[in-house]
């Protein structure tokens, strides 16, 4: 095997390079390991650069009374309490440390007057707490953790796409098999340990905030290795997306525009959020506008105003308001800044919002309001994984960021995503070490599995006839927009379902033209049969979710079930075939401990 | 229906060509949109770099009528009437089509001496808007490396490059020398080994900067004022006489071929 293709040996094999896996990088290098990480766009380039509002840290630079007990409270309510307890508990007590290092690597957050990181306010947070630059905190945090990792002396494999893990003969992780994109030649990678860190999966969706990359890669392979996904029917669609011109349809508005003090209104005028209150919110959400406005002076003036509620309510709301016909002219409703706000206090705290509206939209933000409605944006589902190891169900394989599930339950809290990075990034990091130094680690890779990863990539380039990759993306996306998107129903799901088995089939007769080196047609023609995955996933999860919690809303089931409330879904590829069989189970939520449920109960 | 014509590059670092599209106009549409329906439609194979498609990975540079521009952020209404033609970056090889090899970029960046803070204070630094904000305004670059294509010391040049690091990294070394916790002292450095004095602050770099960083006046124009004040610093010159033997050999070390 190493005679035919390019091959390279490491202890920790780190499948992406986005905030979560340049982490668990820097702490595998800190344990004096070998480290590679592989990833299928250059450095630097990763999801987590659209990141835009900031990441949540109980700080308590902004409000002293900030502690993590209140942090991870917001963060089981905002996931309906389908969190996996330990991971979000986890999260709160160490995002602070974890940005306080960032510092230490170069960050350059904004500051309160005292010379402190400034947090910033965002929906579903009882306290401003999101430690943020701008509306670029993604930005930073990439660049921080990639300087840091380049002066460390990691090896990283840019624009190289795994195609499949590999395991050992007893079925550990052993490696992966990849190809460079720009001459189309494979390339083995034999690994003591891997860290699945690839991000999440939104390109299945027509309107989406994702970027090319959010195939959803990790999470199929995760499955077709063995691994349990769950809670893949939570997907969040953010409430605010650019709604035109159509080409940039979907792209991300941050949620810093309300924390800043932006409303959502109708096309009548009416700032509708007020009338979309649930009522496990009421006691802590604005009853009248000028309450909300005080608020954002001082939150001990008055309660948040509703345009803060969590993703998922917001994303709903809008929803209902563009249905009852009262949208804007071009489907979505009106998100104001600009009666609110002064010109320069737009410009200095969402530059970029600023220039994307301005130079795509050809709106000035500073004078008129936004046309914004939901986009597909973040997978709460993904890899079943230990809290405090960050370990799968294959031993040897890891996975942290958005590829794993649990953390954030059924709707992800804005701001909780980028200390998620790097809360679990370093945990996977520390797991996958700790795997290697354990000698229990795989020392084989099975050349049998390289070789079919290897046939099935090249076969596209085989077929006389066939289809084109990019009109089966296209019809996929289309449909899981129509049938799984944010509202759902039994008989599209089920239609979804069937159609979905079709998809699988036309995958197997997609016809590649052209050479092998950076080839975009190729490429995206090895992303099919994880997007078709983990859209069945979705779609599987969400037939049988017969409720509305969180990111996961259906029409025949509007409310919450209990029983349901107390189980994950979660999801296995038996066979190993991507185009096999998956079985789905319930899988009930870990007990959480009294003092933590205390911590739930609380008043507020 | 109104219809646009795109000229673009295709070939390989063994030659190429522009090739014609013309397609139906769309409204509202950015060059990368036509270049997508372009790969959807008549040419599959046709590379091209794009992650984000919002302005901020910096992966979709291209020369755009002859200017770096970012695809995803130029409008199609925005560019005069006529043939629009899309070219790779030129100081960068060919790698195939629109897509270049970038790497001189990352053995640069791999050649940046580290931040070097003092040990973080119990609750963390404190440093003061003021204070960050210069750095800030560096740290917003998205890294499309326009500038460094724009950049006529390389551009072309070719045997500048082992010589030079570039407007890119001026600002990553300005960056670290007005940042409020860097102990490290990178002039001579940046002088000697990053070839600072190739620059004669024409500005190419700032006028491509999709960002808008001031990089010649702002990063540029003050690193080089730093650098002369410690080079021309006496006590400086006779550390230096001392160090020189030493420093020569790390000069030949940096300088390493692209992976």
């Amino acid at each position: 095997m190493t005679d035919t293709y390019e091959h390279h040996d490491y202890d920790v094999l780190i499948i992406g390079a986005g905030g979560a896996g340049l982490r668990a990088a820097i702490e595998a290098k800190q344990r004096g390991l070998r480290v590679a990480i592989v990833t299928k766009s250059l450095l630097g380039k990763a999801h987590t650069v659209m990141a835009e509002g900031g990441m949540a840290a109980a700080l308590g630079n902004v409000y002293p009374e900030d502690n993590w007990q209140v942090h991870f409270r917001d963060t089981m309510r905002g996931g309906k309490y389908l969190n996996n307890y330990r991971m979000a508990e986890l999260h709160a007590k160490e995002a602070p440390d974890r940005v306080l290092e960032l510092e230490q690597w170069g960050a350059l957050f904004d500051r309160t007057p005292a010379g402190k990181i400034l947090q910033r306010d965002f929906g579903g947070h009882r306290y401003a707490r999101l430690a943020h630059v701008g509306d670029r905190t993604g930005l930073e945090l990439i660049r921080t953790l990639q300087q840091k990792v380049v002066s460390m002396g990691a090896d990283v494999f840019m624009e190289c796409k795994v195609l499949r893990l590999v395991h050992d003969a007893s079925g550990k992780a052993a490696g992966a098999v990849a190809y460079w994109r720009a001459t189309g030649e494979f390339v083995t990678f034999a690994a003591k340990a891997v860290v699945l860190a690839t991000g999440g999966l939104g390109k299945s969706w027509k309107f989406t905030s994702n970027s090319w990359e959010c195939t959803g890669d990790g999470h199929a392979m995760a499955l077709w290795a063995g691994a349990r996904l769950i809670d893949m029917e939570c997907v969040q669609f953010h409430p605010t997306g650019m709604v035109w011109p159509l080409s940039v349809r979907g792209l991300l508005v941050t949620e810093g525009v309300r924390g800043d003090g932006g409303v959502l209104r109708n096309s009548e005028g009416r700032r509708f959020m007020f009338d979309y209150v649930a009522p496990m919110f009421r006691a802590e959400t604005a009853e009248s506008e000028d309450e909300g406005d005080r608020w954002y002076e001082d939150h001990s003036a008055g309660r948040r105003p509703p345009e803060l509620l969590p993703r998922d309510e917001v994303a709903r709301a809008i929803n209902a308001e563009v249905k009852a016909g009262r949208g804007s002219p071009h489907g979505g409703v009106f998100l104001d800044i600009a009666s609110r706000r002064s010109p320069e206090f737009i410009r200095r705290r969402l530059p970029s919002m600023y220039h994307q509206f301005m130079e795509l939209a050809g709106v000035d933000i500073t004078r008129e309001a936004m046309e914004i409605g939901p986009t597909c944006h973040y997978a709460m589902g993904g890899v079943q994984v230990d809290a405090d190891s960050a370990a799968t169900a294959v031993p040897g394989l890891f996975a942290a960021g958005e590829v794993a599930g649990g953390m954030h339950g059924a709707n992800r809290l804005g701001g909780n995503s980028l200390s998620d990075l790097v809360v679990f990034g370093r945990r996977a990091g520390m797991g996958a070490a700790d795997w290697v130094e354990s000698g229990e680690a795989a020392t084989s890779m099975e050349a049998g599995e390289v070789e079919a990863a290897v046939a099935a990539a090249l076969a596209p380039f085989e077929r006389e006839s066939g289809e084109s990759p990019y009109d089966l993306h296209h019809d996929l996306q289309e449909m899981m927009q129509a049938n799984v998107g944010i509202i759902r129903t039994q008989s599209e799901l089920d239609d979804a379902k069937e159609r979905l088995v079709e998809f699988a089939e036309r995958v197997n007769n997609v016809r590649v033209t052209g050479g092998r080196a950076y080839n975009p047609g190729w490429n995206l023609a090895t992303d099919l049969p994880s997007m078709i995955t983990v859209s069945r996933c979705v779609t599987e999860g969400a037939r049988l979710r017969t409720e509305s919690r969180g990111g996961h809303t259906r029409e025949d089931f509007p409310t919450a079930d209990d029983r349901l409330g107390t189980l994950n879904f979660a999801q296995t590829c038996p066979g190993g075939a991507w185009d096999g069989e998956y079985r789905i189970e319930e899988s009930p939520l870990l007990a959480m401990p009294a003092e933590l449920k205390a911590l739930l109960e609380e008043a507020h | 229906m109104a219809e646009v014509t795109m000229r673009i590059w295709r070939g390989d670092a063994s030659g190429g060509e522009f090739t014609s599209y013309t397609l139906a106009q769309n409204e509202g549409e950015v060059v990368l949109d036509v270049v997508h329906r372009i790969q959807a439609s008549e040419a599959p194979d046709l590379a091209c770099r794009w992650n984000c498609k919002a302005g901020k990975c910096g992966s979709c540079s291209a020369e755009i009528n002859g200017k770096p521009r970012l695809m995803c952020m130029t409008r199609m209404d925005s560019l005069p009437e006529g043939p629009v033609t899309v070219a790779p970056m030129r100081t960068f090889p060919i790698v195939r089509d629109l897509v270049t090899d970038v790497s001189f970029n990352f053995v640069r960046a791999q050649q940046v001496p580290a931040l070097l803070p003092p040990p973080m204070p119990e609750g963390g630094y404190v440093m003061y808007q003021e204070d960050v904000e210069r750095g800030q305004e560096f740290r917003k670059c998205i890294e499309c490396f326009m500038c460094q294509d724009v950049c006529h010391v390389i551009r072309d040049h070719e045997d500048n490059k082992q010589h030079y690091a570039g407007p890119r990294f001026f600002i990553r070394y300005a960056e670290l020398e007005m940042h409020p916790l860097d102990q490290n002292d990178r002039r001579e450095y940046v002088r000697e080994e990053m070839g600072l004095g190739y620059c004669n602050i024409t500005k190419c770099c700032t006028e491509v900067c999709p960002e808008h960083i001031k990089i010649t006046d702002n990063a540029i124009i003050p690193l080089k004022e730093r650098v002369v004040d410690a080079h021309y610093d006496p006590i400086a010159w006779l550390g230096r006489a001392i160090r020189r033997k030493k420093k020569a050999s790390a000069a030949e070390a940096a300088v390493q071929p692209a992976p």
